[in-house]
């Protein structure tokens, strides 16, 4: 028992991480909570099935195309709707959530309530240590690994993540030393929904699809990102294993109190959070501090 | 000057004649419409069919006249009432008595997800005495406790689709029964192990409390415990592989909501050994398949329609309805069999009061593409055999076939020589890999 709990919390873990680490790049690096975060994940979902589903064009293609077309919205949006309010927190918080809404509702009125099936990348189980999972979770946590490193080479050996690193630190006196301090964001806020849109794509396939898709991942993601520590990708990681190892050790214990395996995964995040207010790495309150 | 005014005058009525011939310039004839709301999730299959069940019927009576009521003619006018109720269960009630306030309906058919209709029923006969015939919820309570208890405020509600929970446990623990018996003849397995898989939510939870007493108790089967998903998980993983290390040979699902899917696509994926059967509404649909990537092969769920002969109706309803919709109908397409019966009660009652209707109502006895249909003392939906008995049906070779009943013998003891199988139905098959599995083991 205890190998199929440390295997399949593996691999739920790296899903939940895959989805909450772009939530947790913009908010270290923007201060932004963007609660449409998962609603990009849908709708990269929804132009994987689309492109790949209806118009029948390669599975790669259609996820590269999507990739690049989600990130375009998330921009767009950014730039109309988010940075004019960026100074206001709770603004920020309701235009995230309405734009959520609006792109539900748009995918309501295209796709319907159906529900959709995404083609997976890989088909087919394979072992991992003797436990049988499928081929696209092992991609997943394969492409959480990848994506990290990704995400850290950005950060740590790039002029963009230099500027990116320098504008979360202090705004101002990056945009003293002449940093374009909102390109920067507006750039961040590309890179966020674009990890959304390949959690999209990786994950989207293990799940149904239908409009409502993002409301469950994102409570999901923010008791990530909240037991991580806000802005920290590091904690979000590490939050999404703690949450996942939780809640498969329920699953396995206690089979008739299975539904109840996400409200024990919170217990154990305000445990946390009592002990540690800020999370496990937040970054917010050191930032405070 | 006289002779072009006179042309002139002739010209105006000749127009004016005409006009009259061209629909609605003529003077106003009163149309006589009965007015019939459709209430659904309209964005989602189950709205879909109901509407779809429900405009089959209006135009095909439409078409022969209308509804006679005493010496006069109806038309029916449907009213598409979108109540989002998978989405927002609360904000249904409000769509309904829009429905009724606004629009001015007459009587309503449809309803989908218990919580929602539980809601709108009760403000439906309490305040505003319509009836309203459901064809979509399965909940006992929804007439049980009202109807009985209270007829006088309650007697104008039916249930149309699906039998009701507690006949759904019937029949799906009579599906369960099939299964074991074919696992103990081509496995040798004499005590097959049964897991029980549910969503949870309120409908299926007096099934869900039985479940255990009845795999061991009435199919003497070896139970290994429940395991009771949250309706929204996404991901079951951990459950089948608990399942799977519990060393079930039979899965009996609870499952009505898009967790069906999940379900039926990771007990593939991972290829779980172990038999797939009870109630998954997803599995009813067409594209179960497509949306669980082929997975979902050989789930064996609890249907209302398939191309059988459960009585000389149903296999044309059910090629009507796949013409019109593209689709195989699911239950909520009962709103077709509703409007029928209430254009029956309506006729034979002569008249349009509720209370002359409901007495016909309850006198009903009709043979429908469900089967011989009656309702009960509860205005609730007559099960058994010779009545309606529901169907089971597998995913087999890509098609979803109907497997129950298949030499169903109701009373072994009473009526041993009883015995029922609908024309078109076929033997349930053992998925390979169950098969495979458990014989090398």
């Amino acid at each position: 028992m205890l190998q199929d709990i440390i295997v399949i919390g593996l691999i739920n873990g790296s899903v939940y991480a895959l989805l909450a680490v772009g939530f947790s790049l913009i908010f270290g690096v923007a201060r932004i909570i963007n609660l449409a975060h998962t609603a990009f994940y849908m709708v990269a979902a929804y132009g994987i099935f689309y492109f790949a589903g209806t118009l029948h064009f390669h599975p790669i293609l259609s996820i590269i195309i999507s990739i690049i077309l989600v990130t375009g919205i998330g921009i767009v949006f950014y730039i109309f709707f988010i940075e004019p309010i960026r100074e206001h927190e709770t603004a920020v918080l309701i235009v995230t959530v309405a734009i959520a809404l609006i792109l539900q509702e748009l995918m309501l009125l295209q796709f319907g309530g159906h529900y959709r099936s995404v083609p997976s990348i890989i088909y087919g189980s394979a072992g991992l240590f003797g436990i049988l999972v499928t081929k696209q979770r092992l991609l997943s946590l394969g492409v959480i690994l990848l994506t990290l490193a990704a995400v850290g080479l950005l950060l740590r050996k790039t002029r963009l993540g230099l500027a990116i690193r320098a504008a979360a630190q202090d705004r101002e006196v990056a945009n003293l030393m002449g940093m374009n301090v909102a390109l920067i964001a507006a750039i961040t806020m590309g890179v966020s929904v674009a990890l959304a849109a390949i959690a999209g794509a990786i994950v989207a396939p293990l799940y149904v699809l239908e409009p409502h898709v993002w409301l469950s991942p994102l409570v999901l993601v923010l008791a990530v990102v909240i037991l991580g520590g806000l802005g920290s990708v590091k904690g979000s990681v590490i939050g999404a294993m703690i949450l996942a190892f939780v809640e498969v050790t329920v699953v396995f214990l206690m089979p008739q109190g299975s539904f109840l395996k996400l409200p024990i995964a919170m217990v154990i995040m305000l445990i946390i959070l009592l002990v540690r207010p800020e999370g496990l790495f937040g970054v917010y309150f050191e930032g405070e501090r | 000057m006289k002779r072009s005014l006179s042309l002139i005058l002739a010209a105006v009525l000749i127009t004016a004649m005409l006009l009259t011939l061209i629909p609605g310039c003529g003077p106003k004839v009163e149309e006589k419409v009965i007015k019939i709301a459709v209430v659904g999730p309209m964005k989602f299959i189950q709205g879909e069919h109901h509407w779809a069940g429900a405009e089959m019927a209006a135009e095909k009576i439409n078409k022969a006249g209308g509804v006679k009521v005493g010496e006069e003619f109806y038309t029916i006018k449907l009213v598409k009432v979108d109540t989002d109720e998978i989405v927002d269960p609360d904000g249904a009630v409000s769509a309904v008595e829009k429905a009724i306030t606004s629009d001015k309906v007459d009587f309503l058919v449809g309803g989908f997800r218990t919580e929602a209709v539980m809601a709108y029923t009760k403000m439906v006969a309490e305040d505003y005495q319509k009836i309203f015939m459901i064809c979509g919820a399965a909940t006992n309570e929804l007439l049980e406790g009202r109807v009985d208890k209270d007829y006088d405020t309650y007697k104008y509600l039916f249930r149309v689709t699906p039998i009701k929970s507690s006949d759904l446990v019937t029949v799906s623990v009579l599906m369960t029964a099939q299964v074991a018996q074919t696992i103990r003849e081509q496995l040798g397995i004499m005590q097959p192990k049964v897991a029980v898989l549910s969503e949870n939510l309120q409908w299926n939870r007096v099934l869900v409390n039985m479940a255990p007493a009845i795999m061991k108790d009435k199919l003497k089967l070896d139970y290994v415990g429940t395991w009771d998903v949250s309706a929204t998980a996404t991901d079951i993983t951990p459950e089948l592989k608990a399942i799977e290390k519990a060393g079930a040979h039979i899965i009996y699902t609870i499952i009505s909501g898009p967790l069906g899917i999940t379900y039926a696509r990771q007990w593939g994926e991972l290829g779980i050994p172990a038999a797939s059967v009870g109630i998954n509404v997803e599995a009813q649909k067409d594209g179960f398949l497509e949306a669980t990537k082929g997975y979902g092969a050989y789930d064996y769920t609890l249907n209302t329609y398939a191309p059988v002969k459960i009585t000389y109706m149903t296999i044309p309803f059910y090629n009507d309805f796949v013409k019109k919709v593209g689709q195989t109908p699911i239950y909520t397409a009962g709103t077709y069999e509703a409007i029928y019966l209430l254009r029956e009660a309506i006729e034979r009652a002569g008249s349009l009061d509720t209370d002359a209707i409901i007495k016909e109502m309850e006198k009903t006895e009709k043979v429908t593409a469900t089967g011989k249909f009656k309702f009960t003392a509860t205005h609730d939906v007559q099960w058994g055999p010779g009545w309606v008995t529901g169907l089971g049906v597998q995913w087999q070779d890509g098609k979803m076939v109907a497997t129950w009943p298949f030499k169903w013998k109701p009373d072994p003891e009473k009526a041993p020589t009883l015995e029922i199988t609908y024309p078109g139905v076929v033997p349930y098959k053992l998925p390979p890999r169950v098969l495979e599995f458990w014989k090398q083991d």
